[in-house]
Order: C-alpha cells, then sequence, then structure tokens
C-alpha cells in the first residue's frame, strides 16, 4: 500500500468514524426488510377507501322487475352484503356457491349487483346456479360500481345499518371468509347497535 | 388461495379486454387544446384493471367507462382537481401517477430531498479535506530520495513508452 | 434424453461452482498455491457445461420437444425459427439460465485473458463469479428447472408470447444479461480488493476494460429495449419509469459512476472506497432487479410470471451476496488509505461531483420503485409512483450532470487554471447561450423552458468538445492529427467525446419529442384524410392478412407530406392462433432522422370505420442513436493501445506499488 508521505499519514488513517463505512449495510438490510414484508402482500390490490364511509348514493332496478327501484334509503336500518357479480365474470360461478350458503345460513341478507351485464343473460345464470339474493339491482352502465370502488368483479361490501360501508372483500368470496370475516364483522355491527 | 386470486384478477383482465373498448377516439372536442388537455389528464390517472397503463391508453373496460365518466365531468366544466377528487374518493391515491402533496405523501417528496442534502454534505465534507492544501515539507533527505526516484523513474518512461 | 443431459450439465456445473468458489479463494487465504491454481480450469469447466446445459434447451427447442415443459409453454410448431431459438430466454427459466450461461462465459473470458494478473487476484475474482454462480444455478436446480418433463406431452406448445416474438426481444435480454453479469467482474474484483486488503493501480487498471464493457453491454441493453417497447407497445412511449425499467437502469446509472471513478482511482489513486463501493452498488442492483422482476413485489408490465417462493430463494440469495459483500466493505474500507490531493475546480473535484449526483439520481430512482411498495407494507395506504414524479426527479438532476460533462474535456487531474478554463471554453459558452436563446422563440420551445434548457445543454456539450478536440490537436505534444491520435495513444479520449456526444444526442431527441411530438386518437372512415404537422394521413381502408402462426387486420395508410407521398404504412391487429384470440398491435412507423411517423391500429368500429392512432415524433431516433454512441465510445475506450501495451510490460518484473502511484499525466 502506498504511502507518499509519512508525516501525512497519522492523520490519513485516523479516519472520522468507521461506523459510516457499515451506512450501506445498514440501508440495505433496512431495504431488505421490505422486500421480506412485499413478499407477502399483494401489489395489485386496492384496498378500498370507503371504508367506514357511508355508502354512495343509489338508485338502480331490479332485475326481476324493472320497474321497482331500490335506493339507497330503501335500504337503511337493514345489515346487508351487496355482492358485485355478473354473468361473463368467471371467478363469480366458483363464488356463487359460497353465496348460497350463506343465504342458507340466513346471517345477513345479500344484494345482488349484475354489474355491466345483459338482463336475460343475468337471468340465466342465476336460473341455473341458484339465486342467494334477497333482490339483483342492475348496474348497466357500471356507474354504480365506479361510486363503490369496483375495479374487479366480484367484489362485495358489507353495509350497516346506517349506509356505513364497514368491509369490502375484493375478488371471490371463500368458505373460511364466513366464519373469519364476516360472522365476527356481524358481530361487531350487532354488539354497536346498527 | 393467492394464486387463485391471481389468476381471477388475470382472467377479468383478459376478459375486459375482449370487449369491445371506447377509444379515445369517440370524443369531441372544441379545439386541439382542449383535446391535449384531456389527454394529459388521463395520462396521469393510472387504470385499475391494466395497471401499467394510463386512463388514456388502457383498453380495460373500466378504463373506457371511467374516461366516459371523467368526459362527462370535463363536459360540464369541472375543474381538474374536482375531477381528480371523483376518482380518488372512490379508488383513493394509488389512481394517480403523480401522488398528491399532502402529508401521507410527505415522505415521497421530501425524501428526496433529504437525499439530495446528504449528497450535498457528503460532496462539501469530501471537497473539504480532499482540496485543503497539506503541502508538508520535505526534509532534505526526501528531497534528494525524491530526485533520485524521479531521475530513476524518467528513464523506466523512455524505455517502455 | 437431450434435456437430460442439459439437466445433468446443470448439476455438474454446479459442483463445479461449489469447487470454484472454494478452493481458489482457501488456497489465497492459507497460501496453497495448488488451489489457487484451479480457479482458471474450473471456470473453463464451468463454462463447458454451462454451455451445454444451455445447448441442451436450444436443441429442445429447435426440434420441437414439447415434452420439455418449459418448450410447450413458450414454443410452437409454426413459431419461426429465429424466434424459437430466442424464446429459449422468453420466460423465467431460460432466462436464467441465460445469466447463468453468461457467468460461465465471463468466466472463461477472465481465465483466458488475466494473464498480466497475479494468480492470487485471479483466484478470488473467480471464487466470487463461482459464489454467484451458485446461486443461480441452485436457483434453477431447486425452484425452476428449464428442463423439467411433462410426463403426457402435448402436441402442439402454447407459442411464444406475441409480444416477444420480435428483434427487438431476441437481442434485449442477452445484451441486458451480458451487461449484468459483466459487472460481477467488477464486483469480484471489489471483493478480491476488499479481502486481500489492497488496492493499488493496477487493480483499477485491470478492472477498468472489464467494466467498460459490462456497460456497453447494459447500454446496448437499455437501448434496444426502449427502442422495442417504442415500436412494439404502440403506446409510441419510448420510457416508462415501469419497475423493471428501473431496475435496470439504476445498475447502468450506477456503472457509470463506477467508470468515472474507476478513472479517478487508476490515475490518481483517489476515490478507493468510492470505487469499491460503486462495484458492489452496481452489481448489488443487478442483483435486486433479478429479485423485483422474478418475485412479484412490484406491478409490472414486463415482470415475469411472479412466485413468492421463488422470490424468497432470491432474497435469500441478495441477503447473502450483498449483505456479505457490505459487511466485507464495513469491515475493510476504513483500512483502505485513499491518496491523492486535488484542487476544487480540478477533474477529480468535478468527477467527485459527476460521482455524487450520479448516486444520488439512483437512489431516486430506487426510492421512487420502491416506495409504493414501502407505503403499503408501513399500512400507509396505496400510492402510485409514476412518470411524472420520475420526471420530475430526473429533470431536477441531469441539467447538472450536463453542465459538468462540458468541463470533462478539458479539466486537467489535480489542479486546474479556472480563469484559463473559462477563457477556453468562452466560445462554446457563447454559442450555446445563443442556441439556448434562439430557443425560446415559442415555435420551439412551445411554451416550455425545458426545451431552451434542453438545447443550451445539447450545444454546450457538442460546443465544449469540440473544444476540446481542438486544444488537444494543438496543445498535446506529438499530436497534429486526429486520425493518428485516434489509431494512437488518444483512443480513449476520442471514446469519452463519443460517449458524451451520446448523451448531447439523446437530449436532443428526448427533448424535442417529449414537446414537439403529437398524437391523435381517430375515427377514421376509408378514404378520410387527418393533419398532423404538415403531413397528411389517409386511411385506406383495412384487410385481412395471414402470417405464419397469426391472422392479422391490416391497415393501410398512405402519407402525403405537402401533396408528394411520403410513405405508406401498414399497421397490423394480429390475433395469435394459440393464443386464444387477443389482438395485438403492431405498429407501423415510417422512420427518419427528423422524424418518426406512426400509426397504430385500434378497434373496428362498424361499416369499415376503425379506430387509430397516429403520431408525429419528430427526432425521436437521436435518442437511441445516442445509446449507440456511447456504447461505441466505451468500445472505442476499451481499445485503447494501453490496455494492449500492458501485455509488452508483463515482460518486466511486476510494478511495485511505488512506482504507480508516481503517475504521470496522461491524456
Amino acid at each position: 500500500m502506498s504511502d507518499p508521505n509519512p508525516a501525512e499519514a497519522p492523520t490519513e488513517t485516523k479516519t472520522p468514524g468507521r461506523t459510516r463505512y457499515l451506512i450501506p449495510l445498514f440501508v440495505f438490510l433496512i431495504m431488505a426488510g421490505f422486500l421480506l414484508k412485499g413478499l407477502f402482500m399483494d401489489p395489485r390490490h386496492i384496498p378500498s377507501v370507503l371504508i367506514n364511509k357511508p355508502a354512495p348514493e343509489f338508485n338502480l332496478p331490479t332485475l326481476y322487475n324493472p320497474e321497482k327501484l331500490i335506493s339507497k334509503a330503501g335500504m337503511k336500518g337493514k345489515v346487508w352484503l351487496l355482492n358485485v357479480w355478473a354473468s361473463w365474470c368467471g371467478a363469480c360461478r366458483a363464488e356463487h356457491q359460497v353465496l348460497n350458503e350463506i343465504a342458507r345460513m340466513g346471517i345477513v341478507d345479500i344484494i345482488g349487483l349484475d354489474y355491466k351485464d345483459e338482463a336475460a343473460d343475468g337471468k340465466r345464470w342465476l336460473a341455473q346456479l341458484g339465486n342467494p339474493y334477497t333482490e339483483v339491482l342492475v348496474d348497466k352502465s357500471g356507474r354504480t360500481g365506479i361510486d363503490f370502488g369496483v375495479y374487479g368483479v366480484p367484489e362485495s361490501f358489507l353495509i350497516d345499518g346506517e349506509g356505513v360501508i364497514r368491509h369490502k372483500f375484493t375478488g371471490p368470496l371463500y368458505y373460511p371468509d364466513i366464519k373469519e370475516v364476516l360472522i365476527p364483522k356481524l358481530n361487531e355491527i350487532k354488539g354497536e347497535g346498527k | 388461495m393467492k394464486l387463485f386470486k391471481t389468476v381471477a384478477f388475470i382472467g377479468l383482465f383478459l376478459i375486459s379486454g375482449f370487449a369491445g373498448a371506447t377509444a379515445l377516439s369517440s370524443y369531441t372536442f372544441e379545439d386541439k387544446a382542449e383535446e391535449q388537455a384531456f389527454r394529459e389528464l388521463t395520462a396521469k390517472i393510472r387504470c385499475l384493471v391494466c395497471q401499467n397503463q394510463s386512463l388514456a391508453d388502457s383498453d380495460a373496460e373500466l378504463a373506457s367507462d371511467l374516461r366516459r365518466e371523467v368526459y362527462a365531468l370535463w363536459k360540464e366544466q369541472k375543474s381538474e382537481d374536482e375531477i381528480v377528487d371523483f376518482l380518488v374518493s372512490r379508488y383513493g391515491d394509488f389512481v394517480l401517477y403523480d401522488p398528491p402533496f399532502k402529508p401521507s405523501t410527505y415522505f415521497l417528496w421530501f425524501g428526496p430531498l433529504f437525499l439530495l442534502l446528504i449528497g450535498a454534505y457528503v460532496l462539501s465534507r469530501a471537497l473539504k479535506s480532499k482540496t485543503e492544501d497539506k503541502e508538508v515539507e520535505l526534509t532534505e533527505a526526501d528531497q534528494q530520495r525524491l530526485k533520485a526516484l524521479l531521475e530513476d523513474d524518467n528513464d523506466n518512461q523512455e524505455t517502455t513508452k | 434424453m437431450i434435456p437430460e443431459i442439459g439437466h445433468f450439465a446443470l448439476v455438474l456445473a454446479m459442483c463445479l461452482a461449489i469447487a470454484q468458489a472454494i478452493f481458489p479463494l482457501v488456497g489465497t487465504l492459507n497460501n496453497t498455491p495448488s488451489w489457487a491454481g484451479l480457479a482458471r480450469p474450473l471456470a473453463w469447466g464451468q463454462a463447458l457445461f454451462l454451455t451445454i446445459a444451455f445447448g441442451a434447451l436450444t436443441y429442445s427447442f429447435l426440434v420441437d420437444d414439447f415434452s420439455v415443459r418449459y418448450v410447450a409453454s413458450n414454443s410452437n410448431t409454426l413459431l419461426p425459427t429465429a424466434y424459437k431459438v430466442s424464446a429459449v430466454w422468453g420466460a423465467h427459466e431460460g432466462s436464467l439460465l441465460l445469466w447463468a450461461f453468461f457467468l460461465g462465459i465471463w468466466g472463461a473470458a477472465i481465465a483466458l485473458l488475466s494473464k498480466k494478473l497475479t494468480q492470487e487476484v485471479v483466484a478470488r475474482v473467480l471464487s466470487v463469479m463461482g459464489m454467484i454462480n451458485i446461486g443461480f444455478v441452485s436457483f434453477m436446480l431447486f425452484t425452476s428447472n428449464p428442463f423439467e418433463r411433462l410426463f403426457r406431452a402435448p402436441a402442439e406448445g402454447r407459442d411464444l408470447n406475441p409480444l416477444l416474438q420480435d428483434i427487438g426481444l431476441a437481442l434485449h435480454p442477452p445484451t441486458l444479461y451480458l451487461g449484468y453479469v459483466g459487472f460481477s467482474v467488477a464486483f469480484g474484483f471489489a471483493i478480491a480488493a476488499l479481502i486481500g486488503g489492497r488496492l493499488d493501480a493496477s487493480w483499477a487498471r485491470w478492472s477498468r476494460p472489464w467494466t467498460t464493457a459490462a456497460w456497453v453491454w447494459l447500454t446496448l441493453g437499455i437501448t434496444i429495449g426502449s427502442w422495442w417497447a417504442y415500436y412494439e407497445l404502440g403506446w409510441g412511449g419510448w420510457w416508462f419509469w415501469d419497475p423493471v425499467e428501473n431496475a435496470s437502469f439504476m445498475p447502468w446509472i450506477a456503472g457509470t459512476a463506477l467508470m468515472h471513478s474507476l478513472a479517478v482511482t487508476e490515475k490518481r489513486g483517489a476515490f478507493r472506497s468510492w470505487t469499491l463501493m460503486l462495484a458492489i452498488l452496481a452489481f448489488s442492483l443487478c442483483l435486486l432487479g433479478t429479485f423485483l422482476v422474478r418475485s412479484g413485489v412490484l406491478t409490472s408490465v414486463h415482470a415475469f410470471a411472479s412466485d413468492p417462493a421463488r422470490g424468497m430463494f432470491i432474497l435469500v440469495f441478495l441477503l447473502v451476496v450483498i449483505g456479505g459483500s457490505l459487511a466485507l466493505y464495513a469491515w475493510r474500507a476504513p483500512t483502505i488509505f485513499s491518496g491523492g490531493r486535488f484542487d476544487l475546480v480540478s477533474r477529480e473535484s468535478f468527477l467527485l461531483g459527476n460521482n455524487l449526483l450520479l448516486t444520488v439520481f439512483c437512489f431516486l430512482v430506487l426510492f421512487g420503485t420502491l416506495a409504493p411498495l414501502i407505503y403499503d407494507a408501513l399500512d400507509w395506504g396505496k400510492i402510485s409512483v409514476g412518470f411524472p414524479w420520475f420526471n420530475k426527479m430526473f429533470l431536477m438532476l441531469t441539467p447538472f450532470l450536463a453542465l459538468l460533462i462540458g468541463f470533462a474535456p478539458l479539466m486537467r487531474w489535480k489542479r486546474t487554471d479556472p480563469a484559463k478554463l473559462m477563457k477556453s471554453l468562452r466560445t462554446a459558452m457563447i454559442i450555446s447561450t445563443v442556441i439556448g436563446l434562439i430557443a425560446f422563440i415559442p415555435a420551439i420551445s412551445k411554451g416550455s423552458l425545458l426545451v431552451p434548457l434542453g438545447m443550451f445543454l445539447m450545444a454546450w456539450i457538442i460546443t465544449s468538445h469540440i473544444t476540446g478536440i481542438r486544444h488537444r490537436l494543438q496543445h498535446k505534444k506529438g499530436v497534429h492529427n486526429l486520425f493518428v491520435d485516434l489509431a494512437g495513444k488518444g483512443r480513449s479520449y476520442y471514446g469519452m467525446v463519443l460517449a458524451h456526444m451520446g448523451i448531447a444526442m439523446f437530449i436532443l431527441g428526448a427533448t424535442m419529442v417529449s414537446h414537439h411530438g403529437i398524437e391523435k386518437d381517430l375515427r377514421m372512415s376509408p378514404g378520410e384524410t387527418a393533419d398532423i404537422s404538415s403531413y397528411t394521413f389517409r386511411f385506406d381502408g383495412v384487410t385481412r392478412t395471414p402470417g405464419p402462426n397469426y391472422m392479422a387486420n391490416q391497415g393501410k395508410f398512405t402519407i402525403f407530406l405537402d401533396d408528394k407521398q411520403v410513405a405508406v404504412l401498414e399497421p397490423q391487429k394480429r390475433t395469435y392462433m394459440a393464443q386464444g384470440g387477443r389482438p395485438m398491435t403492431e405498429a407501423a412507423i415510417d422512420w427518419g432522422l427528423t422524424r418518426d411517423l406512426y400509426v397504430s391500429l385500434g378497434e373496428s368500429l362498424g361499416g369499415g370505420d376503425w379506430s387509430m392512432r397516429l403520431y408525429y415524433k419528430p427526432y425521436v431516433r437521436w435518442i437511441w442513436l445516442g445509446g449507440l454512441a456511447m456504447a461505441l465510445g466505451g468500445i472505442l475506450c476499451i481499445s485503447d493501445r494501453r490496455y494492449r501495451t500492458a501485455k509488452r510490460k508483463n515482460k518486466q518484473p511486476a510494478q511495485t506499488d511505488a512506482s504507480n502511484t508516481l503517475a504521470t499525466e496522461n491524456s
């Protein structure tokens, strides 16, 4: 190792703080921590910004009786699950059995939202797979879906008696969700007396 | 479960790609400038389905639905902020490619500033230590040694160059 | 049979990699020359087996062996042969094999071209490369085996993703990976230096051409990628600040800083810890990029099919390699003494500024790329960091870099007289300022400050470098003729000039296309025309055209400039048979040095009407020409005589450190 001038050597080698050489390692470990956490997260998942906020207003016709309109005000006082579905949606097919089960258990009213679908297709689909819905609303244009922040199908929203969205299920509902998420949430709402 | 979700989303994406998408071409504008402005706005918004395309570019059905909504608001003379607010209140900050400047994103905007300051600090310290003129006086003996070395090296230079 | 041979070759390569990682390194530490001497043969052996493995996979593609899962997923009997070859690296497993293959090749290259180095250094460098190879080969063997068989071989494969059936794809990953792997060489050198505790000018001199070569490949890879995205994706964009693009850009930024830092370490013995740090950083970013692309941690249009299990494997690998090297750095770097004093106005200080700007920029890109992940991990919500944010950061820093570049040709080592410097550059300054001012005219600036700024900086780089050349030809002794200089000792100087000119070209292209580009979304009926800039586009309808493995709707556009026909463009909307019907856009471009005319077909709207996009892209080619110029500049630097004359120097006894630090002033 070169040492051009002995007189300078002492001041050079007395590096102020060996610790600063540890900084890169430290920064890397922090970053690695985030990457590790990232492996267990889904970057494509968009959480709802409407949780614990009032559900958007809507006034939609029903599938089986287009003259009948249902609005948000009409749902007041009831705790209900809004399930966004469509006959063209593959994942909705799998989810449907879970919805049928929830309907059978009778723990919560399920209102369907037939999203960007043809009425005839929707009816046929329900005839085929069963109808767990207390009512089926029709959102032909998708505008109500947008108001709810829907970005894929299926999605479901748990809404309490005061019209506040308490939970959003992004993607299909699975059997474990009933016991692990839906029922606890329903109890929570009941406990609050809403 | 996670795999299924992924597949489901990809499936959704593919399906929505099939359905005829309304291209930007169907909208009418007063003039070129307005069209340009609309395009710029939609370019700043992220498509939620094909998450790597802007609202302007995406063919997804949700994208064309959102474009329709944005266009409707645009025609109502709503300001850009109001339109952005419409989307953010439904989909969150994720929908904006340019993260807004608000308390939750201070980290994102001040982070770079912080990095720059660190860089400037490092630079000034490095320059300070390197540019201090600490030419130490050579002793007689050292000067002789230096002279000898230089001469010796010069000989080397001539033969190797 | 062949795939099994390939698989077996991988296993053998793994064994050799383990041996290569252990024996030479241990041999240098406890002074067992026979072990250290194993480095070269082991490297040759690795190269051999990895070549066999790669060859086996390629063969499987060429003979349509669909019993191999990877081939079945990515190929098809109708796929053109050229794309069968490029399909080898078209997806996750195969691209890993490409990485490993190149690691083998670079290792062999070192074994071949390292006669002037001490055995100790060669052994250590190859050991480090062996360790890296263990990572990649084991990753393949344990999680991503390209030779996995399907026990009911399908009759037909799924076909290569149509987006990838393209010359750009054929070239983009190989060039990029050659760059990534090349930086492992610089990394290996850094580790070798840290282990040995010595870092002298010969280390830098040796490391430099390899680092520059890696950088050249990476520059080409990024340039091709950008060009490919432009014409293939149909949106007319050339850079999206997509996480995977950033993953390739960050190593490039760090690599650029490294190259420049190495120059200082070689010439002046200064910046040693910097150079070591940058070498570790550059390669670490290459590995990080591999992680980001394959782990599913970030959304990206380029990402390979993501799998958290694979992501975990790579993360562990990252921890070992990057964590280990940074720990080594923290331990050993303080003992490496960095000498050299220099003035505030000197080549060193400006290169220091350059280093810092590039490093800060690199970290900014990293920050922006990881920010959504950080926010989500900390439960701060979901945000998107896209083009607008990155653009702001880019434009905040790069003008300063461009400004510094102008001083490069005339700065002297250690001390430059500021007055003299400004005097020499006065003409360049004036011309550049004038051009910048002219660019304020609304027709040119289009209301943006960035256009005059861009024009000023471009002119500044060009004029300052021309000044530098003139200065050199006039003042440097023995150099009168540019060509003689170029053939002789001055080649690296012209390499620098060319590379910097590449940056000026890039500035021209990026500035002009960003502010003068025009895009129109239209619905047209056959026979209708549209005007863009001074061009008239006439839509001549759509016909159906078959291709080797697709069916296309082909549009026809005739373009006129002031009533004279300039071009006929035929964009397509292709449906690939095997892919099940999702249409792909194949844009049509009439390219030119001053402008591109670009047409992309949209959807059929009924009645013969179609939606489409028409683009006018002025000077866009200069972006990639700039990249090419940079790469060529780098090649010129590598071919400098000093690296070749070093062969003769080897005949003399090994240079001692003292004579190396009494550095004479080179170009």
